[in-house]
């Protein structure tokens, strides 16, 4: 079968043919077609099944406000559904298939729900499925879920590039019809930087679908001249296939542009789709109208479609949809219609025209004051019931029906910003209100100018008027002669019947679902909505919502305007979500840091873990260990019994300078910093307002007007924006400045007895780190490896003679290698995240586990460090009488009873005897591991009254797992309680 | 949106992070026999304007600056745009 409703003319190139599947047939059609036209002009007019009642249903329109020809474009990984056929551009080799239906798309297992369709009403779902509840989520959701979806996804990762990019401009022109372009060629010619943005991969809107002149020229020979001039001028930017999506604050626009979806695959590097946020400084709406449709009795059979989508199809892109056509409007333009349908050659029914004064012709038979009743054809339409005016019916057969209700103005982005349309009853219409988002216009029949000419003049005079609002004179252009004839019409929204007249075909909502939601008194538009999923799913009810309005006003006695209308939101149309995250996927679903020393790191075979944006080393597997416990019990002993080195680096690392310095430390820390000697180090906890811990690290004095503070990794950012707003906000005159050095300075710990043996064989002979000249919690800028200059910190996470060594970041790297090399002969163990946790458990040192956004320093059994002699944040909250009872949470070590008994943290700790309840809870664990030191579990955890509850036997509980161990409370330092190994 | 930078002009507001009420500026004196009271009061009782709203934003990917926006918050409209150092010392708070 080859293009047998083909027909002359349009704007497709038939020097070319491109072969297509649907549905695994094989057909024909041309360059500048689209799936619909060239499935129309194949012969096609069924292309899917509705949503409820899998009604066969072909195109309605021929844009982007398709409700009906929704289909699953592309296969494989790249297949994309719901997409609309009607805006699908052609290209050789394109596969598509049909969706929601079960067996073939002509004969419909689940067909059958038409036939029930009585009991499918409005809110059929929420009034059958209620009992019994247990059967909702096993029974009848995942039948439903089959039956009522659309497309389904590949479930294969999307193999294609998305991006983002943004544009800036004077003056952003939506919609490139007759209003656009001669916005356009006025902005352009001005010489203001312009964005012309449409959606159709045609420039040119109406024009490319009507027959009318401008002057000499046809529409679309106009249209390609202006498109040409614009194309030539540096200032103005085309941008087809580019949909505005959405009217955002401060006049920014997002628009997505289609770049490769007319491909076959997108060429090599280059995106799919670009997602784009405009800057405008002015815009103007120049999106058009949408015709629509009159409601009737069976008006959903493929065939009917609106009639400017009649005529789109026949004069754009050469398809007919039936050889034998009828017309049913209540306007001029039906009459348009048939004129143009038959200067193609096909053949004119019948124009049945609701009104009574409806005008004559001898070219086709006009039935005035008719209307259509009934329609006939299982899966395309065969003919139309007319109700004629002296009540006698009339069948007519006809392949096609072209049906003309008036057109809505474009409004969408003018309703973005809180905006309401205002209803022009000329037009039977909403038109855009007068409260429009910041910097818009609004022109041509998106304003409700319906003449070509009105448009070519309200675009021109628009972009005259945006320009003069930023300092630009543009002059008028000259306009051509053309189309200047009014929109005269009766308002008909639906013809009244017994059967089912769809509204809105996408989710199959009728004339009868609106009348029964009012019944129950569903009287508001937005509950109307929601009951009925009227304007719901992928067109939002373009071509449905006003028919919707128009009956609840009939049912409540209201005028459309007083009934109101729903908002709307962005996207304009459906964007995929694959654009939404543009390259932010996967691995760059947020940038990945790394550590001085990861290269080395991953040249071991290290093991790595994420840590907010960081990849740090977990473990370092050797040869021969098969757990992760091997390495890291390996690391922890390594460590304790010689040297171990590990990549501190990711701690936030704040540099503190000023003469004001102390005293913004001292305000900033619980604790006091003021007396800090230079060349020492101290450890600070910081609070947050309202007593809790929020930090804590340690600060080092390299000068009287030089601190260094460290933060913990994880809330680096988040403290520095605090200091800030503590320097700016609270205490301006401080002379106090500061900045993140994290990124400046690689950072080793060397920790074990041997730390030291090994950092003298590095640290510039000029430099004593002895421990009478380089004592514990000393600092000093000191230069290492002959010259480097470095700092040097005698700080200790793991309980062990330790040093914290830091280095311009761009040596890390060899500072690694060189503590590796030089380490050989103690046997020096590099260690991960998870070595470092368990030392830091054995020694009883709080980490994130611990300061958790909920406990104090008192719950810390940090309370005596909270200085009462000065202001600092958090102090004064810290002393509510609700944070400080008698049984408050204290930070306790605990073992368990018999060594080989593992516990969890998160388990909840009860008394011996007691129910395992809230009531009896008394606290719970925070952090456990296994000691290699000690040879079983350890963990420290938060118990009321902890400090005085030491030999204690409790269960620690974990619900989860179904587990418990019986623990013994014990101190929090499992290793060297008296310190003498950090101060050897 | 679009902030108006009173030292770098207009921003994307995606470069700033927001903290909430301006009000954050006046934090109560330890040292007045209700300082808990005052405390209670300065972090946890906000007024939350259906209209103008003063607030703090830090220019997070920027330079760092803490600006003090009104905004309605209605309409997102943006009345004026100070550096909260400025704010704070004309409220009084030196050092």
């Amino acid at each position: 079968m080859s293009q047998i409703n083909r027909i002359a003319g349009g704007l497709i190139d038939r020097q070319k043919t491109l072969e297509f599947q649907f549905d695994g047939k094989t057909y024909q059609g041309h360059p500048g077609d689209t799936l619909a036209s060239a499935l129309l002009a194949n012969g096609v007019r069924l292309m899917g099944r509705s949503f409820k009642y899998h009604r066969p249903r072909g195109p309605l329109t021929a844009g982007s406000e398709e409700p009906n020809a929704i289909v699953a474009l592309r296969a494989g990984a790249r297949q994309e559904p719901n997409a609309r056929a009607t805006v699908a551009e052609l290209y050789d080799g394109l596969t598509a298939r049909s969706q929601n239906h079960i067996g073939r798309l002509s004969f419909d297992l689940l067909a059958v729900n038409d036939l029930l369709s009585p009991f499918f009403a409005a809110g059929f779902y929420y009034k059958t499925f209620m009992w019994p509840k247990a059967f909702w989520e096993k029974l009848y959701e995942p039948i439903i879920r089959r039956a009522a979806g659309l497309g389904s996804l590949s479930g294969q990762p999307d193999p294609d590039l998305y991006d983002k990019g943004f544009l800036h401009c004077d003056l952003l022109i939506i919609g490139a019809g007759p209003a656009g372009l001669a916005a356009a060629l006025t902005a352009g010619r001005s010489g203001a930087d312009v964005i012309l943005a449409d959606e159709d991969f045609v420039l040119g809107g109406r024009l490319n679908s009507e027959t009318y002149r401008l002057d000499e020229a046809t529409g679309a020979d106009w249209a390609r001249a202006a498109v040409a001039e614009l194309a030539s001028l540096p200032n103005v930017r085309l941008m087809a296939r580019t949909t505005v999506l959405g009217a955002f604050d401060h006049g920014i626009y997002g628009a997505l542009e289609r770049v490769a979806d007319h491909l076959p695959s997108p060429a090599a590097g280059t995106p799919r789709q670009i997602l784009w946020r405009i800057y405008t400084k002015r815009s103007l709406l120049c999106a058009g109208a949408i015709e629509r449709p009159i409601a009737f009795e069976n008006n959903d059979r493929p065939g009917i479609m609106l009639g400017s989508a009649l005529r789109s199809y026949a004069n754009r892109w050469g398809a007919a949809v039936g050889q034998e056509v009828a017309i049913f409007t209540n306007n001029d333009e039906g009459h348009s219609t048939a004129r143009d349908l038959l200067a193609k050659g096909l053949r004119i029914a019948a124009v049945i025209d609701s009104r009574a004064d409806a005008p004559k012709s001898t070219a086709y038979e006009v039935l005035a004051g008719a209307v259509v009743t009934n329609t006939a054809g299982r899966l395309g339409l065969r003919s139309v019931t007319v109700g004629l005016p002296n009540g006698q019916s009339r069948r007519i057969d006809c392949q096609a029906l072209g049906v003309s209700g008036g057109w809505n103005p474009n409004v969408h982005l003018t309703c973005h910003q809180r905006g309401r349309p205002s209803w022009d009853a000329g037009l039977a219409a909403f038109v855009p209100g007068a409260n429009l988002p910041m910097g818009m216009s609004v022109a041509g029949a998106a304003m409700g100018q319906m003449s070509t000419t009105a448009a070519l003049a309200s675009g021109a005079a628009a972009a005259v008027a945006c320009l003069a609002d930023l300092g630009v004179s543009a002059s008028l252009p000259k306009l051509p002669a053309t189309e200047d004839s009014p929109l005269r019409l009766t308002p008909l929204f639906h013809v009244p019947g017994k059967g089912r007249a769809w509204l809105d075909q996408q989710n199959d909502v009728t004339v009868k679902d609106v009348k029964l939601a009012h019944q129950e008194g569903y009287i508001s538009v937005e509950h109307l909505k929601r009951y009925t999923t009227l304007g719901m799913a992928t067109d939002q009810g373009k071509t449905s919502n006003i028919g919707g309005l128009a009956v609840m006003a009939e049912m409540t006695g209201k005028s459309i305007p007083e009934t109101g209308t729903t908002m709307f939101r962005p996207p304009y149309t459906p964007v995929s979500i694959a654009a939404f995250a543009g390259r932010a996927s996967g691995v760059d679903f947020r940038p990945t840091r790394l550590t001085p020393s990861h290269h080395w790191a991953a040249e071991q075979g290290a093991v790595f873990v994420e840590v907010g944006m960081w990849l740090r080393a977990q473990w370092f597997p050797r040869a021969g260990e098969t757990t992760w416990r091997q390495s890291v019990d390996r690391e922890v002993l390594a460590t304790r019994k010689s040297v171990g080195i590990c990549d501190v680096t990711t701690l936030g690392k704040i540099d503190v300078q000023g003469t004001d310095a102390a005293e913004f430390l001292n305000r900033i820390y619980a604790n006091a910093f003021g007396k800090l000697g230079v060349g020492k180090v101290r450890y600070g906890l910081m609070l947050r307002e309202d007593g809790i811990a929020m930090d804590d690290g340690t600060t080092a004095r390299l000068a009287e007007d030089h601190f260094v503070t460290t933060t913990t990794t994880a809330n680096a950012v988040g403290v520095y924006r605090h200091l800030e707003f503590c320097r700016q906000c609270l205490w301006p005159d401080l002379d106090v400045q500061i900045i993140s050095t994290t990124e400046a300075w690689a950072q080793y710990s060397i920790a074990g007895p041997n730390a030291r043996k090994l950092l003298e064989k590095i640290v510039d002979p000029a430099f004593d780190i002895s421990n009478a000249a380089f004592p514990y919690m000393g600092c000093g800028e000191i230069t290492v490896c002959g010259g480097l200059r470095a700092r040097l910190f005698r700080i200790s996470f793991s309980g062990e003679l330790a040093f914290e060594l830091a280095v311009p970041t761009r040596y890390g790297d060899a500072l690694m290698r060189r503590l590796v090399e030089d380490g050989r002969e103690y046997d020096a163990t590099v260690y991960g995240t998870e070595a470092l946790g368990v030392m830091r458990i054995e020694k009883g040192h709080a980490a994130g586990n611990e300061l958790n956004g909920t406990s104090t320093a008192l719950n810390l059994g940090m309370g005596g460090m909270v200085s009462k002699k000065k202001d600092a944040i958090g102090s004064t909250l810290s002393e509510r009488e609700g944070l400080n009872q008698p049984d408050a949470l204290r930070l306790v070590g605990f073992r368990p009873v018999d060594p080989q008994h593992n516990f969890a943290a998160g388990s909840h700790l009860i008394g011996k005897d007691a129910e395992a309840n809230a009531a009896n809870d008394q606290g719970y664990l925070t952090s456990v591991a296994f000691s290699p030191s000690l040879g079983h579990s350890i963990g420290l955890g938060y118990l009321k009254n902890g400090a005085a509850r030491t030999g204690e036997i409790l269960r620690a509980v974990n619900p989860v797992q179904n587990a418990e161990t019986l623990v013994e409370v014990v101190s929090a330092h499992f290793i060297d309680p008296e310190g003498e190994r950090l101060r050897a | 949106m679009i902030i108006n930078h009173p030292l770098l002009g207009p921003r994307d507001s995606q470069e700033f992070t927001y903290l909430g009420d301006a009000s954050l500026i006046e934090r109560p004196d330890w040292q007045a026999a209700d300082a808990v009271d005052q405390f209670y009061d300065y972090l946890y009782l906000r007024d939350n304007p259906a209209g103008l709203h003063r607030e703090l934003w830090y220019h997070e990917q920027g330079d760092r600056s803490w600006l003090v926006v009104t905004r309605n918050t209605l309409t997102h409209d943006i009345t004026s745009v100070e550096l909260a150092r400025d704010v704070a010392k004309a409220k009084g708070r030196s050092t």
